[in-house]
């Protein structure tokens, strides 16, 4: 059977601003990702439970609220701490280019910045997803 | 993979109460299983809800966000949520939902609830999947007529009138009663489907939902034989989905259909054959 990519958009903490999150999980869809949409405020326990429950393959976060080197950090720690550090996280958002950087140090695969096109992310998940394949073949 | 887990799984399934949550997009659903789900958890079982919405026919896509509504699942290991697209099948769930229920099932869940995409009137494979099929309707759902329509009425065990709150609820809840006095649908079994009012968002008769499904599962076991007519019925008809699952498969790659598509396309629309003569041509391998 075919294998679909599985992305969980995720909308941390208490920015109300979703509209960038919604563009994205349209532009996953539309390149034929299944979207699990999960809504406004959520902590990093919430998204990272909910990214095990539904088995995804990427995880997305958008953070506009300032608070992305306490929310991402706290993320990838959750994952580690389930045995579920396959899953791949990535980000969008106001996201300083230094903190971007650090981020990825830290194991976030990529920071997409305001006026990226969504085509540059859906490409990204699409390497991604192929290349792990690779290396598990 | 898949296949080996699934047969391994098969032998520690029927612990757990399967009830199907169907109805119209918009009804509720979502906000009805969770509060159903709070409910249970509250009384100390373990609940697992497999919500099913649908896949883009053009992208192949899905967003799926029923996870939205059900915000209890964070946090409580007794409360698993998977969100799963429809993939093209068209029967309210995905083909695989029932494969997925199994493996729930084994894992000591105690419910499972399973929710459909938004139906309309012919959305009916949840029937298969669950003991007890809950329809969530809304005060707007429709007249008498609607009512009498056939397909989605027929299937439910238990009505729920969802935002009730809202003007029409008393009209509906006549309609449907009026109605399942003059037809007969298919319940010649003697079960008569309640009818439960509700408002979800507030938790406004969830737990005579509930009660009555559980009335309904009850009933379901008093009559041994009837139960195992009922569960044959249901396997028979699994089989022979998954036969035909197979078989469809199989023989679309027998015969190579696939490579022979774009040329049939080309002659058909030249003028050169018909789409009946050309399917009659066909040779399964």
């Amino acid at each position: 059977m075919e294998e679909k990519i599985r992305v969980l958009v995720a909308k941390p903490g208490l920015d109300g601003h979703d509209r960038g999150a919604k563009v994205v999980a349209s532009a996953f869809r539309d390149a034929g990702f299944e979207v699990i949409y999960t809504g406004l405020h959520q902590t990093p326990e919430m998204i990272v439970d909910a990214a095990i429950q539904e088995d995804v393959d990427i995880l997305s976060i958008s953070v506009l609220s300032g608070a992305h080197m306490t929310i991402f950090p706290r993320v990838l720690e959750l994952l580690r701490a389930q045995g579920a550090e396959g899953i791949h996280v990535i980000g969008g958002g106001v996201i300083p280019r230094a903190d971007a950087r650090r981020l990825k140090e830290l194991g976030v695969g990529e920071i997409f910045g305001p006026g990226t096109p969504t085509s540059e992310g859906v490409a990204y998940v699409r390497k991604w997803v192929a290349a792990r394949h690779e290396t598990q073949a | 993979m898949g296949r080996e887990l699934l047969d391994l799984v098969f032998p520690r399934i029927g612990h757990a109460r399967r009830i199907g949550i169907t109805g119209p997009p918009g009804s509720g659903k979502s906000t009805l299983v969770h509060a159903v789900a709070m409910l249970l958890r509250r009384r100390g079982q373990r609940v697992a809800v497999l919500a099913v919405d649908p896949t883009s026919p053009f992208s192949g896509g899905a967003i799926l966000g029923d996870r939205v509504r059900m915000p209890g699942a964070a946090g409580d290991e007794g409360f698993f949520v998977r969100s799963m697209a429809s993939r093209g099948s068209l029967g309210g769930v995905a083909a695989t939902t029932h494969e997925a229920s199994e493996v729930l099932d084994a894992a000591g869940f105690d419910w499972i609830l399973i929710e459909t995409v938004g139906v309309g009137q012919s959305e009916l494979e949840i029937v298969e999947l669950a003991d007890t099929v809950v329809l969530v309707l809304v005060p707007e759902s429709g007249d008498a007529v609607q009512v009498m329509k056939a397909g989605i009425m027929e299937i439910a065990d238990v009505f729920v009138i969802n935002k009730y709150d809202r003007e029409g609820g008393d009209r509906l809840m006549r309609d449907i009663s009026v109605t399942m006095q003059i037809t007969q649908w298919s319940r010649p079994e003697g079960w008569v489907p309640p009818i439960c009012p509700t408002v979800a968002t507030s938790d406004e008769g969830i737990e005579q939902v509930l009660a009555e499904a559980e009335r309904h599962l009850a009933w379901l076991q008093e009559d041994r034989p009837r139960l195992e007519r009922f569960r044959a019925e249901k396997l028979r008809r699994r089989l022979q989905m998954l036969l035909s699952r197979i078989l469809l498969e199989r023989a679309w790659k027998a015969a190579q259909i696939d490579e022979q598509l774009d040329g049939a396309v080309e002659r058909i629309m030249a003028g050169d054959l018909s789409p009946y003569r050309w399917v009659a041509g066909i040779e399964l391998g």
